[in-house]
């Protein structure tokens, strides 16, 4: 395997370079799939039948620390990236841990949310709106929760391994995602919280 | 659920197919044992990660699903070949026309073109795999566990029988209450996902792995025609996905989305299905023009006329399929406004498609053709789905529309651009790499009596179909009575079916034939072709080129041949290669059941079975792999004896 040095680790390498253009296209395919699963929600939006609408259900504060923790662990993860970059092995788990962290509470507030919400009354079968509500929320949550799984692993491998091609590639890669995961929840924060407390 | 509604029962030919799936997957573990072949089809098929073996395992379970969709397809024919017959019932009739549909498409058309991609890609653009093997792998088993899934619901709990593109209301739980819808989106699911990741594959290996000097302009036909393909399929499956995720939330855990009551949309099924479906029919054709361009341009002996109207226009195709998608359903009623949008973005699709026919005629003219089998397939293709294409302009007509929608007319202009245009095109294919993969050629004769049958039974089944449509005829009706005066169009269609039927048949004897008696000992380039895969040896060995060409333009290799020059030079060096994996198969069985538990609802083992698939992506992301090296005295082994066997000719 060549390793070109002029570059950073994670694109030192062909088999490399690849795998983060690929993930970029799979990237493209997410946001194929969060648009459909937005045009859905906003054709249902108002289709909210006996149970509650956006403006009885949603209150800002919960929402509001979700999108506080959230950008903050794009922010912590970016600061992962740039120590890896340094080759400080120490302060890139630190920030990597920081942001798994980050995103478990952020995941907490929205199950707390969910439960508040079926307690009120609004489950996923009520309306047409919370089917599209929940499955669009949900379907972000799963990827949150991919990616705490998913950066466990990886940081695990740095421990054991260090920084190799591969581990750095992989948590490369997987900044990526938080971040994209990241701009997918500014778009529900601004195009269904806002609008909807409207 | 009971243990008798479990199995389908109380139909003889579901009693038959039954005992003939016992039969042949007892067969084959029997034989597999009796012939001590377990381990040479695990180590050179189920697990191996080379692209051309992959592309081999598609096409092959391509042809097993175009058998079962034919069979479908003749059961249908034979039931409407007389009026008031009693063959099927409606509800069988229902089921078999779902099944044909998707299978036609997702399970034959679908993974016939990808395992022709597989195969010839990285070859045409001088590599030595594809982009990420291991996930090529998945791929094929994600696919296949889908196929197997979708295949197994006629027998046990009942197939879809909501037509293949599964309408709601009528493919809600409370229209279709069996098993068989949750088949269809669950079957569908993991199949899309192997398709989506195909997708990503072959994009980063068109972009990332082609030969030295081979820029965007100067690639082969068919490799533009897969690069846009594939940005079609990264666009449009995720669409799919979350239309079949929504279909099980609404089936399986009581959803509105598509519910006629409490705030659902029935039409929101409708759009997002085409929007993912008319693009979908674009991938399946798009490919096949690229096979049809490389075929004509080989064969005329001429370069392709017009190379960059035709990448212009295929790129224009892939654009305009994602806006015409209402054209589905003009009747449904969305407004005059949304209706002539539609129909002319529908209608300028005619301008880019004409615009490659006229290439093909073109680089035909003055050309010095050779009439073989692949060639046929191309020569035949052009007229007949302009006919096809004529006829979708008049369906496109959105007024006109009202007369003739939903009826055999519509059957027959889908049937007269699917099958020459893909369905040829993927034989045409087939009989033009065949040599390529396995060194000896498909029986020219044999090939060209089996074209000969399917061409002309192609046009006796579905031409009255067109008359049968106008007259009034509706599709999917499962019979007529007499004085609808339908009856001997629909006995000619069946004629013509069985005659389609027997030109297959040909067709795989044909393969049987040159399986035993072929000559063997072909040259790499034995139809005097054009592109970089006719410039390895024929078998292909493993490592695609023992020397990677350059290139300086397009059909370099057929210029290197005219000027007596070399496509490579420089020593061997050891090639890296990926290593063989049983992780993707695993997957695919994991899959597989995962997704037959979900369609029963029987959610603890669904659980279990979804753990199972993470822990296989865990142990892949903790495994230490970095593959193996083939050394220079093996490479040399290798090129002297495929070289010395060409040496006896």
């Amino acid at each position: 395997m060549k390793i070109d040095h002029s570059v950073p680790l994670e694109y030192s390498t062909e088999e490399n370079k690849m795998k983060i253009l690929g993930f970029w296209i799979f990237l493209g395919a997410e946001i194929a799939l969060f648009s459909t699963l937005f045009a859905v929600y906003f054709t249902l939006q108002t289709n909210t039948n006996v149970g509650p609408s956006a403006s009885d259900l949603f209150h800002l504060s919960p929402v509001m620390i979700e999108t506080i923790l959230l950008l903050s662990s794009s922010f912590t993860i970016g600061l992962g990236v740039h120590a890896m970059r340094l080759g400080l092995k120490k302060p890139m788990m630190t920030f990597f841990g920081i942001t798994l962290v980050l995103g478990a509470a952020f995941l907490g507030v929205e199950v707390y949310e969910f439960v508040t919400y079926v307690g009120e009354g609004a489950t996923i079968q009520t309306s047409g709106f919370l089917s599209a509500l929940f499955t669009l929320l949900g379907t972000h949550g799963l990827h949150v929760t991919f990616g705490l799984l998913w950066g466990g692993s990886i940081l695990l491998q740095i421990k054991k391994r260090g920084f190799t091609p591969e581990t750095a590639n992989k948590s490369f890669i997987f900044s990526l995602y938080w971040h994209f995961l990241d701009v997918v929840w500014i778009f529900i924060f601004s195009f269904v919280y806002l609008k909807g407390l409207m | 659920m009971k243990w008798d509604e479990f199995f389908v029962t109380g139909e003889p030919m579901i009693y038959a197919a039954m005992v003939s799936i016992v039969v042949v997957s007892l067969a084959i573990p029997i034989a597999l044992t009796y012939f001590k072949k377990w381990n040479w089809l695990w180590t050179n098929w189920l697990t191996t990660v080379d692209h051309k073996k992959i592309g081999v395992m598609y096409v092959l379970a391509a042809l097993l699903m175009l058998f079962r969709g034919g069979v479908d397809a003749l059961l249908m024919r034979a039931q409407t070949a007389i009026p008031d017959n009693g063959l099927l019932d409606g509800q069988h009739y229902n089921e078999i026309f779902t099944t044909h549909g998707v299978i036609m498409i997702l399970f034959m058309a679908m993974p016939f073109i990808i395992g022709l991609m597989n195969v010839v890609i990285p070859l045409q653009i001088g590599a030595r795999d594809v982009a990420f093997p291991r996930l090529n792998a998945i791929s094929f088993w994600l696919f296949f566990a889908g196929a197997m899934l979708f295949n197994i619901s006629f027998v046990i709990g009942g197939s879809p029988d909501a037509g293949w593109s599964a309408y709601f209301p009528l493919a809600s739980l409370e229209f279709s209450p069996t098993v068989g819808n949750n088949y269809y989106s669950l079957a569908l699911q993991i199949a899309g996902i192997g398709t989506l990741l195909t997708g990503i594959n072959f994009l980063v290996t068109i972009l990332k792995m082609r030969a030295p000097g081979m820029t965007l302009m100067k690639m082969p036909m068919f490799t533009w025609s897969v690069l846009i393909t594939n940005v079609i399929i990264v666009f449009a499956f995720p669409v799919l996905t979350v239309a079949l995720a929504l279909m099980t939330l609404d089936r399986q855990f009581g959803t509105q989305f598509f519910a006629m009551q409490s705030g659902g949309m029935d039409m929101l099924w409708a759009n997002l299905f085409w929007v993912w479906g008319h693009p979908e029919v674009y991938i399946v054709i798009l490919p096949a023009f690229g096979i049809y361009s490389e075929i004509i341009s080989t064969f005329a002996r001429k370069n392709l006329y017009g190379y960059k109207s035709m990448v212009v226009s295929m790129v224009a195709i892939s654009l305009l399929s994602f806006v015409v998608w209402a054209h589905h359903f003009y009747t449904m009623g969305h407004g005059v406004m949304v209706n002539s949008v539609f129909s002319i973005t529908t209608m300028a699709i005619a301008i880019p498609t004409g615009v490659k026919i006229f290439n093909w005629l073109f680089t035909l003219r003055k050309g010095k053709i050779s009439f073989t089998t692949p060639m046929l397939y191309a020569l035949a293709f052009i007229p007949i789905f302009t006919i096809g294409g004529v006829t979708g302009v008049m369906l496109a007509m959105a007024s006109a529309d009202y007369q003739y929608h939903n009826t055999m007319f519509l059957v027959a202009h889908f049937h007269y651009v699917l099958i020459p245009g893909t369905v040829f095109g993927v034989i045409a294919g087939f009989h033009y790499w065949f040599p390529k993969v396995f060194g000896f050629m498909l029986n020219e004769k044999l090939g060209k009596l089996s074209f000969w049958f399917i061409i002309i039974s192609f046009n006796v089944t579905f031409f009255p179909l067109f008359i049968l449509g106008l007259n009034g005829m509706t599709r999917r009706m499962y019979t007529y009575s007499e004085s609808t005066g339908y009856g001997p169009l629909n006995m000619l269609s069946m004629v013509g079916a069985v005659g389609l039927a027997i030109g297959f048949i040909i067709l795989v004897y044909n393969i049987y034939w040159s399986v035993r008696y072929s000559p063997r000992n072909i040259k790499g380039d034995p139809w005097d072709a054009r592109s970089l895969e006719w410039s390895t040896h024929s078998p292909v060995p493993e490592y695609n080129f023992a020397l990677i060409p350059t290139v300086n333009k397009l059909d370099a290799h057929w210029f290197a041949k005219k000027e007596g020059k070399s496509l490579t030079s420089g020593k061997y060096e050891p090639i890296h290669m990926p290593n063989n994996s049983g992780l993707p198969i695993i997957m695919g069985a994991a899959f597989f059941l995962w997704g037959f538990f979900m369609v029963f609802s029987w959610w603890i083992p669904a659980i279990i079975l979804g753990v199972v698939i993470l822990g296989t992506m865990a142990y892949r992301s903790f495994e230490k792999d970095h593959g193996h090296y083939i050394s220079v005295e093996e490479i040399e082994r290798t090129e002297n004896a495929l070289r010395g066997e060409q040496h006896e000719n």
